[in-house]
């Protein structure tokens, strides 16, 4: 899934405003320069790259079992929702 | 300075759509927040608000003004209705010029842009309806209480996204204790239950799916409402004058902007205007014995006011109520500090006050005492009405009973 990861690097560079090189899956989010507007604009353009709903909400961290950490999380996150909503959508 | 005291009281609102109905549900702890039913929720996360219920527009408004008013126009005209009879006052006999109309209101006749532009859009409509505009306009339904009730004072309305309704009556006291004015018909209203807002507000990630639980640790977000509430308020010594019915007395009013974050809250600003408020009105942090919190339920927002609370009130922070009547009627956005002002005015002169329901878990960051789900029977001499606003614009009232 190395094009996903790449994806999401492009995605979370262009909201952070830095070179996509610097970044890492083990990167933490909070070293990034992100404010609580940019995460939540960060999932809607995730959401809107891989059609899916990611179940995010600042006011419930722990409800979706999905950790923000790290980069490395985002694509272990959207790896498990694309296949399991893709999957529903072609049942 | 002129004393400003309120002399009429109109509500239509999802706890009842007059000030008696709306009074048996403050003090029941009766919330209304439940399924949607206006809109289809086929497609959203977001599946409950606190509508409006059992308000017949056909049975408030004839078929020749029914094209011109928006929902949220609806709500302020039939408010305002109320409110004037109550008050006794009539504006065609030579009072018109000395009344102002101010109006709150967030995003004005949303619900018609939206069927407009899906018309256009996605039916493939050639043409709008001719008064798609003046239906509209953020200004429309405090145009049509003007026109209904003859009043032809100062009128404008007032966009400060959840605070407009705070600041229309904030503006509308000092102009009526300035004395450019004789009497005051001011408030908020707001409908904005379509699919394309729900959206919108979901991409905010800050609803709550369930319900409203502000300042309890298990809160998950805000639930929108709509409404309308719309006072009278006066100059004191004329309301006495002629033997008025006083509701209560507008003591004072505090703003302030963040100039910090569009979304996020912030500590000193909710503080500064909550002192400022305290200022204006000649009082100290003891005198105030009940507070109507913003209280939206989402997490940054209670926190955030808890500690301005605190910064403001020093040791009596934990003297005073405080609760979220949000948590009953949603948040209406900008009509919600008129709704949570009607709330404040109904409990001091009352006896009650009205409580954060759906509190069930204590927050250690939301420490004070949020009146938890049950109304309490209290005496209280002065309270404070907060709104805190997308963009940082915060606009606080006090009200004595």
């Amino acid at each position: 899934m190395a094009n996903m990861e790449n994806d999401i690097i492009e995605i979370v560079a262009k909201q952070a405003k830095v070179d996509g090189a610097t970044l890492k899956a083990d990167t933490r989010l909070s070293e990034l320069d992100l404010q609580s507007i940019d995460i939540i604009e960060l999932i809607f353009a995730i959401e809107d790259k891989f059609d899916i709903e990611v179940p995010y909400s600042p006011n419930d961290l722990n409800s979706a079992g999905i950790s923000f950490e790290t980069i490395g999380d985002l694509v272990g996150a959207v790896e498990r929702l694309t296949a399991e909503q893709h999957a529903q959508k072609s049942v | 300075m002129n004393r400003v005291v309120i002399t009429g009281l109109g509500i239509i609102s999802p706890l009842g759509n007059n000030v008696e109905d709306v009074t048996a549900s403050l003090r029941a702890g009766r919330g209304a927040i439940g399924p949607l039913t206006n809109i289809p929720i086929e497609g959203l996360n977001t599946k409950i608000g606190a509508e409006v219920r059992n308000f017949d527009p056909n049975a408030h408004f004839s078929d020749k003004q029914l094209p011109l008013l928006d929902r949220c126009a609806q709500f302020a005209l039939a408010a305002s209705r109320e409110a004037i009879k109550q008050s006794g006052l009539s504006f065609r006999d030579g009072l018109g010029p000395h009344t102002a109309t101010i109006i709150g209101s967030g995003v004005g006749g949303l619900g018609t842009l939206d069927e407009s532009f899906h018309r256009l859009y996605a039916q493939g409509s050639k043409r709008a309806h001719p008064l798609t505009i003046p239906k509209l306009m953020i200004s429309a339904a405090m145009s049509h209480i003007t026109m209904e009730h003859g009043i032809t004072g100062p009128s404008f309305t007032v966009a400060s996204a959840c605070a407009s309704a705070n600041h229309a009556m904030g503006v509308a006291f000092h102009m009526v204790r300035s004395g450019s004015v004789d009497i005051a018909v001011t408030g908020g209203t707001e409908s904005v239950f379509t699919f394309g807002t729900i959206k919108a507000w979901e991409a905010l990630r800050v609803m709550a799916p369930d319900t409203c639980r502000p300042f309890s640790r298990n809160r998950l977000g805000m639930v929108l409402g709509e409404g309308a509430a719309i006072v009278v308020l006066e100059n004191r010594a004329r309301a006495e004058a002629r033997g008025a019915t006083i509701l209560g007395e507008v003591a004072g009013f505090g703003m302030s902007s963040d100039a910090a974050d569009i979304v996020l809250p912030s500590m000193t600003g909710s503080a500064s205007a909550m002192q400022a408020c305290l200022t204006d009105a000649g009082l100290r942090p003891e005198d105030i014995g009940y507070i109507n919190a913003h209280g939206t339920g989402t997490l940054a927002n209670d926190i955030t006011e808890t500690k301005a609370i605190h910064a403001v009130f020093g040791d009596h922070a934990k003297k005073l109520a405080v609760s979220s009547t949000k948590s009953m009627h949603g948040h209406a956005l900008g009509a919600s500090g008129a709704l949570e002002f009607a709330a404040t005015v109904i409990g001091l002169r009352e006896g009650f006050i009205p409580p954060t329901i759906n509190f069930t878990e204590a927050d250690p960051e939301c420490d004070l005492d949020y009146v938890p789900n049950e109304a309490r029977a209290a005496r209280v001499e002065v309270a404070m009405s907060n709104s805190f606003a997308f963009g940082g614009h915060n606009a606080v009232l006090a009200i004595r009973r």
